[in-house]
């Protein structure tokens, strides 16, 4: 067992309001400058809808990701021998229009126009060339258009839905949408670092955080193409790509990255889990239907004295692993199993889960009035208007019942609390939707703490990033200090 | 013929200076600025038109500049290969048809740079220097190999020699001061390339991705050293 510690996340949808809080904190520190405006490390997307870049998800179009070939895992998009020729022209290479053209205002226009009949207008003009431009697309262009048939239409989760489902979705004054923030996943088989030609992407070891070395990036491409999540960004005024770093220097000095911090739904939770790193490529090549649970099993049980004693021997940090046995996302994850990972089918592994979102309306109506009740007391789950079938895309790989499985324990949590709180719902019927939820009372508790009154402290578990240590990759600090002094790396010499 | 002091400048001094300035000004530019290190694509503001240019440009000049190298390190061999003349025909046509190749590339990316403005906007001065370098080079190749033919075999016997009294520091201009001047020209602009190419994107060239072709898929960098795991 080779033991690593991950930095791992959960995104409740169910309280996402897509307020794009996330998106601007994370854009005002990191992607203001030129040749990053296009880029959104963290964005907010409307589903069903085709996000951003327009259609992401459709992998025949951009080919990201790995596949199983002859049971050997593969990029979808390169190879070595490919990048070899295909290194002067990325044949999966998305482009400008693919996201959209950032433009600004030409506010000056409004102080130095000179006198005329009419009120003057800052007109929108390129932030790539300074000329007027008309706008075509942005960044969140079809925010809140869940049912409108130009963008919602062309989700690619919605192919594997029935006419009458589709139909459903978008039916008019019953619209239904909900929101899907997106960072980096910091994949524990990333696509973007096996394809990198230059070895410039890479995972730090003690926290997971997938980075680019900026220094050794030589704009090549291949991670742009390679990442099925189009989180790879290439710069296109420095010539080098970039990604969201997880805000590592902020985690460093124990701070939640900036999006986690300012997010006002509180949706966010940021933990360590332990996985079996000797184990990637085994789980990665599982068939489709076994991922979700291949990957469950790399994640390992912090309090089992045999993990903890592995991790030890690995070495990771003592307080790395007390810092796992809190995570809210070994919670959520593992002991609750009500966070999934977004398109495992992609085969990255991404250590970003998200619980699944509830349909707005839970009633059914019976002759004009509303009625919470029925003999199963699921039928909902399953007659959402958000069809299983969407959300299993998403985020089951395709499999319905993982899905079934988060969202019926979320009622049963919600009316167990209703039936404590409230009182309009019996304590029997909602004590027997536990059970059937395959979930135990005290269960429910703790899923209704971590979701609805956590704390700040409860949300962030950030373990210590131990810079300290990083002292180990130079020479022992005092092996010159009787010649020259603290901290020399080398003996004094006269000269040269 | 007495070698004139031109001459002496253009295939003595030069060489010898721009070799410096090449090995000096690319290892100093990769120690001190590695950042600017980068092929600065512009795939990203412009697709197709990038397909057409760049991919015959690149696979012409490759093919030219490996057969430059070949000749230069086996004339022998190549003189060999070339007694058959459908030999030397063969390789006559994929030279000529290969720098054809860059140029039609060459025209078609600096076309693509003038028309689209996203594009305009990335490409500065050095780059258009670069660009009319290029292209008067592989104009002047090709020019040679249609004037002046059998290059692959008067390249062997003549230019070869040449270079390599350079290389052992002991030159001599009698090897090529009987050339026509568009071969001369021809050398000259190479050593010029060769003098500002530290200074310019061409250093792409030199940090093309080898080590990927043999390492693992996955690269993880540890703070500490990694402890082995039995």
């Amino acid at each position: 067992m080779n033991v690593r510690s991950q930095v791992s996340m959960v995104f409740h949808l169910d309280k996402c309001i897509g307020c794009h809080t996330c998106s601007i904190a994370c854009k005002n520190i990191w992607t203001d400058r030129r040749g990053t405006e296009y880029m959104w490390w963290n964005n907010v997307e409307t589903k069903p809808g085709t996000g951003f870049p327009t259609a992401w998800e459709d992998q025949e179009k951009y080919n990201g990701g790995w596949e199983v070939e002859d049971g050997k895992l593969q990029l979808k998009s390169t190879s070595k021998a490919k990048t070899v020729f295909n290194i002067y022209h990325n044949p999966s290479m998305p482009t400008m229009d693919d996201y959209y053209e950032p433009w600004t205002y030409d506010y000056q226009h409004l102080f130095n126009a000179p006198e005329g009949p009419d009120q003057p207008t800052a007109k929108p003009i390129s932030m790539v060339t300074g000329e007027l431009i008309n706008i075509e697309a942005g960044p969140n262009w079809d925010d809140d258009l869940g049912g409108s048939p130009i963008y919602a239409e062309n989700d690619p989760n919605l192919a594997s839905l029935s006419p009458e489902q589709r139909a459903q979705l978008s039916a008019v004054e019953r619209l239904v949408l909900f929101y899907f923030p997106r960072i980096c996943n910091h994949c524990l088989n990333p696509s973007c670092v096996a394809s990198c030609p230059s070895g410039a992407l890479y995972k730090r070891g003690e926290d997971g955080i997938v980075l680019v070395d900026q220094k050794r990036c030589r704009g090549w491409r291949m991670c742009v193409a390679a990442c099925p999540y189009k989180k790879m960004f290439y710069n296109w005024n420095t010539g080098k790509s970039e990604k969201c770093i997880l805000c590592f220097p902020r985690l460093e000095t124990g701070q939640a990255p900036a999006c986690f911090h300012s997010c006002v739904g509180r949706i966010r939770y940021l933990g360590v889990l332990l996985y079996d790193a000797d184990r990637i490529e085994e789980v990665a090549s599982l068939p489709k239907e076994k991922l979700i649970e291949g990957q469950r099993s790399l994640i390992l049980d912090p309090n089992d004295p045999e993990v903890v004693a592995a991790a030890r021997q690995s070495d990771v940090h003592d307080s790395v692993v007390d810092a796992a046995q809190r995570s809210p996302v070994y919670q959520f994850v593992k002991t609750w199993k009500i966070a999934l990972p977004p398109h495992l089918e992609f085969r990255t592994m991404p250590m970003l889960f998200y619980v699944p979102p509830m349909s707005p309306v839970m009633s059914s109506q019976e002759n004009g009035t509303i009625s919470h009740v029925s003999d199963n007391l699921f039928h909902d789950i399953d007659e959402s208007r958000i069809p299983m079938k969407f959300l299993a895309s998403l985020f089951g790989a395709g499999d319905e019942s993982f899905v079934r499985y988060a969202l019926r324990k979320q009622k049963a949590v919600r009316w167990y609390r209703r039936a404590m709180t409230v009182g309009d719902v019996d304590m029997p019927t909602a004590e027997r939707m536990l059970r059937e939820a395959d979930c135990s009372p005290d269960e429910a508790e703790a899923i209704y703490r971590l979701t609805a009154l956590c704390t700040f402290d409860e949300r962030f578990v950030i373990p210590p990033m131990h810079r300290e240590e990083a002292i180990q990759m130079m020479e022992d600090p005092l092996t010159h200090k009787q010649d020259v002094g603290f901290g020399f790396m080398s003996g004094p010499h006269r000269g040269m | 013929m007495p070698i004139t002091f031109m001459q002496q400048f253009h295939f003595v001094v030069l060489p010898y200076l721009v070799m410096l300035i090449f090995f000096l000004g690319t290892i100093f530019r990769y120690r001190k600025a590695p950042y600017t290190y980068s092929s600065l694509s512009s795939q990203f503001l412009e697709n197709e038109r990038h397909f057409w240019g760049l991919v015959p440009f690149h696979y012409g000049i490759v093919t030219v500049l490996a057969g430059h190298v070949v000749a230069f390190l086996l004339p022998r061999q190549i003189l060999a290969w070339n007694s058959q003349p459908l030999r030397l025909y063969i390789l006559e046509i994929t030279a000529l048809v290969a720098g054809l190749l860059a140029i039609v590339g060459l025209v078609g990316s600096i076309v693509r740079r003038l028309t689209f403005s996203k594009v305009r906007t990335v490409t500065n001065t050095f780059d258009w220097i670069v660009l009319s370098l290029l292209l008067f080079q592989l104009l002047s190749g090709v020019y040679v190999a249609v004037f002046h033919p059998w290059g692959s075999a008067w390249f062997s016997a003549a230019i070869s020699p040449y270079l390599w009294s350079l290389v052992r520091f002991n030159p001599d201009l009698n090897y090529i001061a009987m050339l026509p001047i568009g071969v001369k020209v021809h050398i000259i602009m190479a050593y010029v390339i060769i003098g500002i190419a530290p200074f310019t994107r061409l250093v792409h060239i030199l940090v093309v991705p080898n080590p990927y072709l043999w390492r693992r898929p996955q690269v993880v960098r540890w703070y500490r050293a990694p402890k082995e795991v039995a």
